[in-house]
């Protein structure tokens, strides 16, 4: 039976369903189950071997956009054309590294008729990891300090001061345990290939790897908060397998970040448990994390949230979910036919 | 001494805490012994129905009993009980 979101037309990125997957597939199966399977889902793809593009049962049709560097000018462009085919209602942008460009030219795609539901610049800004220590400070959060890497230089000042081992990041993804200075030295490289500067080095801390996936409400309180605790972890640091748990410490982090900041929609906690059970936030992701189908089949379908929000619905805070509830990630060897390929390399659309 | 309330039990013995999402596979022998312990029945009472069911004797009942809660205790399956000292 067709639902009143039947004909919604919305636009998804982070369709690289891989070992360290982007959000995209689970926000698309959260959003059919939420809203209906007969709204349209456009995928947004940087890559040709995206996984999702490939998913037609998911993704019905998708459009390569220019990477994030290209800039707000470039992206613009290629999404007013993308909305000349396809009349998109909204786009849920899921990469970390495509949220400045995104947060710009929002009043732009609103102009055009496109939706989205985004923090601010400075929200963006005041949890970036270079920042992150600063935020816990001011808001009696705890964060493991940290040092901002500019230079190969400034490793040994970053080791005299947290120690080993720590933990080096990349500015927008990827990390390295390092325990010692040749390991943090090669981390240190690869990240500023990678990602560019700062490179991060922050204090390790021992415990247990909990996230928390929530949707903030924009005026200082959160609409849905799933805590998950991992239970598989990648080389990556990636959750493979995961649980919901209850932890009422978890909720109040999650409700004092958002009385902190007054984010408006997605976003993530990563949290470590240590052993004196105190919980010490080690990253914030302004977005969804690739997990959040376990938030959805808990009770509390966050992306679908989103889009209600997006379209000025008046949505209600989720107040239960389930705890107990397992992800198990797994991976598919999915055949597709070189025509397809090709199509998507040649044309950047499929 | 009390068992966490939110946590799940079942009759194959699997123990869940969704507190920290650990979870134990416990023998039958353990899930009845937590089944008791959630449904509020002093320890007392268990040993002794525990006597009376198995061949057991009380001295080495008392050292298992204490190993059983020293291993609730890890596995943070316990309330935490307050000493209100004077």
């Amino acid at each position: 039976m067709a639902t009143k979101y039947a004909g919604l037309c919305i636009g998804v990125t982070g369709l690289n369903a891989n070992d360290n997957p982007g959000p995209g597939i689970a926000v698309i199966r959260a959003l059919k189950e939420g809203l209906g399977n007969d709204i349209r889902i456009i995928g947004f793809a940087y890559e040709s071997l995206e996984p999702g593009i490939y998913m037609r049962e998911l993704v019905d049709k998708t459009y390569q956009l220019p990477y994030p560097t290209a800039g707000t000018g470039a992206l613009l462009e290629r999404l007013t054309y993308i909305n000349n085919q396809e009349n998109l209602t909204a786009i849920i942008p899921n990469f970390d590294a495509e949220l400045h460009n995104f947060i710009i030219i929002a009043p732009s795609l609103l102009k055009i008729g496109i939706r989205t539901l985004l923090p601010s610049l400075a929200q963006l800004q005041v949890r970036d990891k270079a920042n992150l220590f600063e935020f816990g400070n001011k808001n009696e959060l705890r964060v493991p300090p940290h040092y901002n890497l500019f230079s190969a230089a400034d490793l040994p000042h970053a080791t005299e001061e947290l120690g080993f081992p720590l933990v080096i990041k990349g500015k927008f993804y990827d990390a390295y345990i390092a325990v010692n200075m040749d390991a943090a030295l090669k981390a240190f490289k690869q990240l500023e290939a990678a990602w560019g500067y700062p490179v991060i080095a922050q204090k390790y801390i021992k415990g247990t790897e909990i996230n928390v996936a929530a949707l903030g409400a924009g005026n200082g309180s959160n609409l849905s908060i799933v805590p998950m605790r991992k239970l598989y972890i990648t080389e990556k640091g990636k959750a493979w397998a995961g649980v919901t748990i209850e932890d009422k410490a978890l909720v109040e982090l999650a409700d004092q970040f958002a009385k902190a900041t007054h984010w408006r929609g997605a976003y993530e906690l990563e949290i470590i448990r240590d052993a004196e059970d105190q919980l010490f936030i080690i990253e914030i992701n302004p977005r969804f994390p690739a997990w959040i189908y376990l938030a959805a089949a808990a009770g509390q379908n966050q992306p679908a949230a989103l889009i209600k929000m997006s379209m000025g619905e008046n949505v209600a805070p989720f107040n239960s979910y389930e705890t107990g509830k397992l992800f198990i990630r797994h991976s598919w060897d999915q055949v597709v036919d070189i025509a397809e390929f090709q199509k998507m390399s040649a044309f950047g659309e499929l | 001494m009390k068992i966490k309330k939110n946590i799940a039990t079942s009759e194959n013995g699997f123990i869940f805490n969704p507190a920290t999402g650990d979870s134990f596979s416990g023998n039958a022998m353990a899930s009845v012994i937590l089944v008791a312990m959630k449904n509020g029945v002093n320890p007392a009472e268990i040993k002794a129905d525990i006597l009376k069911k198995y061949d057991v004797n009380a001295a080495q009942l008392d050292r298992d009993w204490e190993d059983w809660i020293i291993q609730l205790k890890e596995a943070n399956l316990l309330e935490l009980e307050l000493n209100h000292g004077n």
